[in-house]
């Protein structure tokens, strides 16, 4: 398909100039203007809006159909979550007029969006205090970990080793190495679980912290959690709760009353804000009562008045990690969820997104390896390593022969603990039907595999491409369009 | 329940099916890191929702005549751009992990980065990065990298809001951070030259800064280089429609605030970063990034690309942390960028600037008031300084259902007296002639 300014038209245009109003032009020195206007492209309106329709077509979303992705909760957002966020009263609000003199009264129903918002989630995950200002998940964790080493500075600590299990997350030893940690990886035993003799073992006086996730990415729940999180405390170290598994716990279990001092909430995936192609997400983070002072600029608080403002006077706090208080229209979206949840619908989303998991275990356990054959919690994983050792067949091939049958893959090669990875996690809000008709597709793969493994590899053969030279794309990079005087130059 | 579709019967059969019992779900959590019933608000059916969220909405004033910017603006945007952005293929997909049913996804990414490089007159941009702050810190942390240095000089003429993330950013990396005083409002080349030393990784600058003045950084870009230092500049993207462009400057990484690009305000985000740099430090970039390469069948098509950098790779050595950032934030200004064109994107700058200048005529007409950088070198922003305390100012024209601008004294205490202003494309001539006389009557 052309890119758009392929398209262009020279002369034609989408928006009719606007009238000039006032006489006045500005004027600026000749040698402060551009030389030629940027090359943009030409078009109609009907142009962009059936460039940009059709390039949506070659998209696959959750209002699409089945979206598995592990660690990722792909579950259905809803529609009037979108809808109230474009209020003009929340979507034209200028950040900074609440430092304006008397500010804080023209903006009283975003604060009080932003403080109840803080209320519920130091509810749902235990937590002493909340910040709304990370901006993803992976901020979230570097919030934390600034936290971490704020914390520690203050104790006059001197700690510099951050312990995360070979299991975690790939962001979270990117996020404590630019917190300033050196990063050590705990290797996991032979059930899936972090190993305990190894973790004894790099416990010692340099360990600031653990950042572990809870269930694990494997989808499974450490019983012994509350002892690691006593143990690293024992060395006064602070354990880290990646969140982005929360979806597991929600009415079950608390990150606080299990020992985490801090916790990363993902917005866009627990509490069903879109995930948008790869974001704008949030990542709000909870701490324990002895870290409350450590929060970013700014904390929101409710004068005795019943009134919210903004306290920008925390003198150990880390400082600003965003420009004003978060992706508010992010934010504004989980709390529209969670109000029309309450606390019965939130158990019932981690007692419908195990379930989901756990169906899919059993159903599948017989066609594929399941490395951790155990209760899972919101996610289960699967390896192909027989299906590539015996037939060839990897999982990138099961993942496009799902694509073929109309279904988003899995993650795969995630977790690095288990070869040839199949991460499914379905989230609550899929039903028994399709579930079924992806297990149903699963099968038909694996038997496939066997009997006919080159029909696996050559899928997909009904997307608008087929699988892409990545080698090439790499090598040779071509990451824009320059307009052509550039590009030959 | 909503959005639960499995109803109680269906459970009851599932669990069967698979030999559980409900008990069994959760088997493996200790009965005391159970946590009784949450205290949560009562839920709400969508109607009571909607009646919740309109009253919250409408204790905000968005009604009220608005001069601030700060690097924040209001700006049209075409009903167009809502309707396509709107699209769930896209905004219910994540990542573009399986590209042959990404490729919406991809070629907008890739449209975007080289709509980014066209506005800036760059070789490369990545696919976003949260906002613009963020964006400065990762250039900051990729000048590092390129250099081997750790002493950043950064002007204050740079939005306040961004040095103090980055302040707080750069706390545990011990990264030198030299702030330089501006001279009559711009960047002073004797500071900066007097600062640049052999240690030093990056300059850091603004355009048009944070008093809305314009500059040509050509001269300290020239500096930098001769002391092996990059530049980093971070730009209004509207103003790039008529204004000298950081490539023609010669500036190694440009970042921005893409906010302005068709995105709400929304009270702080979510918002854009942008960021783009010369081809030879492609492979420094953070952040995602779509390429153009062929399929089996030779077919163009688009795919993630020099993922070699990114931290679930990487790891611990990753150029960032940054994974999924603001991707549908990136649609939205490519789509802006698309409806408006060539020429339209032009016109808005214009009008912007031509707004400006009348209401800088307007207002310096109010008996007291006069610029505090006299210069014709805005854009669409300029410092006024008044007979009284700007606040106070702010404080009576809000009584009149005008947001004035800004207290500079928030961020500059010797500016008491000092009010930003700031004009789009949105703000008419009543409008501006309404100010001019609220504020003559307030003073």
């Amino acid at each position: 398909m052309k890119l758009i300014f392929d398209k262009s038209i020279p002369g034609r245009r989408g928006m009719r100039p606007i009238r000039p109003q006032v006489e006045t032009k500005a004027d600026f020195p000749k040698h402060m203007l551009r030389e030629k206007p940027a090359e943009l492209p030409e078009l109609s309106e009907l142009d962009v809006v059936r460039h940009f329709t059709e390039l949506s077509q070659k998209n696959f979303g959750v209002d699409g159909g089945f979206y598995p992705l592990g660690s990722c909760t792909m579950k259905y957002n809803p529609k009037v979550c979108e809808h109230v966020v474009r209020y003009p009263g929340f979507f034209d609000l200028h950040p900074l007029l609440p430092q304006l003199p008397t500010g804080q009264t023209l903006v009283e129903g975003a604060l009080e969006v932003l403080y109840e918002m803080d209320v519920m989630l130091r509810e749902i995950c235990g937590m002493a205090g909340f910040t709304m200002q990370p901006l993803a998940g992976a901020h979230g964790e570097l919030t934390g970990t600034m936290i971490m080493a704020a914390y520690h500075r203050d104790r006059g600590n001197k700690k510099t080793t951050m312990l995360i299990p070979d299991s975690g997350h790939g962001t979270n030893p990117a996020s404590a190495a630019i917190a300033g940690f050196d990063v050590k990886t705990i290797p996991s035993d032979e059930s899936g679980l972090m190993c305990m003799e190894a973790l004894e073992e790099a416990l010692d006086d340099s360990v600031a912290g653990l950042m572990i996730t809870c269930p694990n990415t494997l989808g499974l729940f450490n019983s012994r959690i509350e002892e690691i999180c006593r143990k690293v405390h024992d060395v006064d170290g602070l354990v880290y709760c990646d969140g982005a598994n929360l979806n597991a716990m929600l009415g079950v279990c608390r990150p606080g009353d299990i020992g985490f001092d801090i916790v990363h909430v993902n917005l866009h995936k627990t509490f069903a804000t879109p995930h948008g192609g790869g974001g704008p997400g949030a990542g709000p983070v909870g701490v324990a009562e002895k870290l409350v002072d450590f929060l970013p600029i700014s904390v929101i608080r409710k004068a005795n008045d019943g009134s919210f403002y903004l306290d920008y006077n925390l003198p150990k706090s880390i400082g600003y990690v965003a420009p004003f208080y978060g992706a508010f229209g992010v934010i504004a979206k989980a709390f529209a969820y969670l109000r029309m949840l309450g606390a019965e619908g939130l158990k019932r989303v981690s007692n419908n997104a195990v379930l989901n998991a756990n169906y899919v275990r059993k159903k599948l356990e017989s066609h594929f390896d399941l490395p951790f054959p155990r209760t899972c919690k919101h996610e289960c994983v699967f390896s192909a390593a027989r299906h590539k050792d015996e037939y060839d067949v990897s999982a990138t091939d099961i993942a496009k022969a799902l694509i073929e049958r109309g279904f988003h893959p899995p993650t795969i090669y995630f977790p690095l603990t288990v070869k040839e990875a199949m991460m499914v996690e379905p989230t609550e809000t899929e039903s028994r039907e399709t579930l079924d008709a992806f297990i149903e597709a699963m099968i038909e793969i694996a038997k496939l595999a066997e009997s006919d493994p080159e029909q696996v590899k050559k899928c997909p053969t009904n997307t608008p491409v087929s699988r892409l030279d990545e080698v090439a794309a790499a090598r040779k990079p071509d990451v824009a369009s320059l307009p052509e005087e550039v590009a030959g130059g | 329940m909503p959005f639960i579709p499995n109803t109680n019967l269906q459970r009851i059969q599932m669990l069967a099916e698979i030999g559980m019992d409900e008990d069994d779900l959760f088997s493996d959590i200790p009965s005391e890191l159970r946590c009784g019933e949450l205290d949560l608000p009562e839920p709400l059916a969508e109607q009571e929702l909607r009646r919740l969220m309109s009253s919250l909405a409408e204790r905000n004033r968005t009604d009220l005549m608005s001069f601030l910017g700060g690097g924040f603006y209001d700006h049209f945007t075409p009903a167009a751009l809502d309707a396509i952005i709107s699209r769930s293929e896209f905004y219910t997909a994540y990542t573009p992990y399986q590209p042959e049913i990404s490729q919406g996804t991809l070629q907008a990414m890739y449209e975007y980065q080289s709509a980014i490089c066209r506005l800036t007159e760059m070789d490369v941009a990545n696919a976003s990065i949260y906002d613009g702050g963020t964006a400065i810190y990762e250039a900051i942390m990729m000048a590092m990298r390129i250099t081997g240095r750790r002493r950043v000089i950064m002007d204050q003429t740079v939005n306040p809001i961004y040095r103090k993330m980055i302040c707080s950013y750069t706390t545990n990396l011990g990264i030198e951070l030299v702030e330089t005083n501006p001279e009559d409002g711009k960047a002073s080349r004797d500071q900066i030259l007097e600062n640049l030393k052999k240690d030093t990784a990056a300059v850091v600058l603004q355009n048009p800064n944070f008093f809305g003045m314009i500059d040509d950084y050509s001269d300290i870009v020239e500096m930098a280089a001769k002391h092996g230092a990059l530049s980093i500049a971070s730009c209004y993207p509207i103003s790039l429609g008529i204004l000298k462009t950081p490539g023609e400057m010669g500036v190694d990484i440009v970042t921005g605030e893409g906010q302005s690009l068709g995105l709400g305000l929304s009270f702080g985000g979510p918002y854009l970063g942008f960021m783009a740099t010369r081809k030879k430090y492609m492979r420094k970039l953070p952040g995602r990034m779509s390429g153009r390469t062929v399929d089996d069948q030779g077919r163009e098509g688009f795919v993630m690309t020099l993922q070699a950098r990114e931290q679930h790779i990487r790891r611990e050595k990753a150029t960032s942390n940054i994974c999924t950032n603001q991707n549908l934030c990136a649609l939205t200004a490519l789509t802006y960028l698309s409806l408006l064109g060539k020429q339209g994107l032009r016109e808005v700058a214009q009008s912007c600037a031509d707004k400006t200048g009348y209401a800088k005529e307007r207002l310096l007409k109010v008996p007291g008031v006069r610029l505090k950088y006299p210069s014709r070198w805005h854009f669409n922003e300029f410092v006024l300084e008044l007979p009284v305390r700007a606040d106070q100012v702010i404080r009576r024209l809000l009584h009149r259902g005008v947001a004035a601008g800004f207290p500079l004294a928030e961020y500059y205490p010797d500016m008491e007296m000092s009010l930003l202003v700031a004009l789009t494309e949105k703000r008419t001539k009543a409008e501006i002639d309404f100010f001019a006389h609220v504020l003559e009557i307030s003073l």
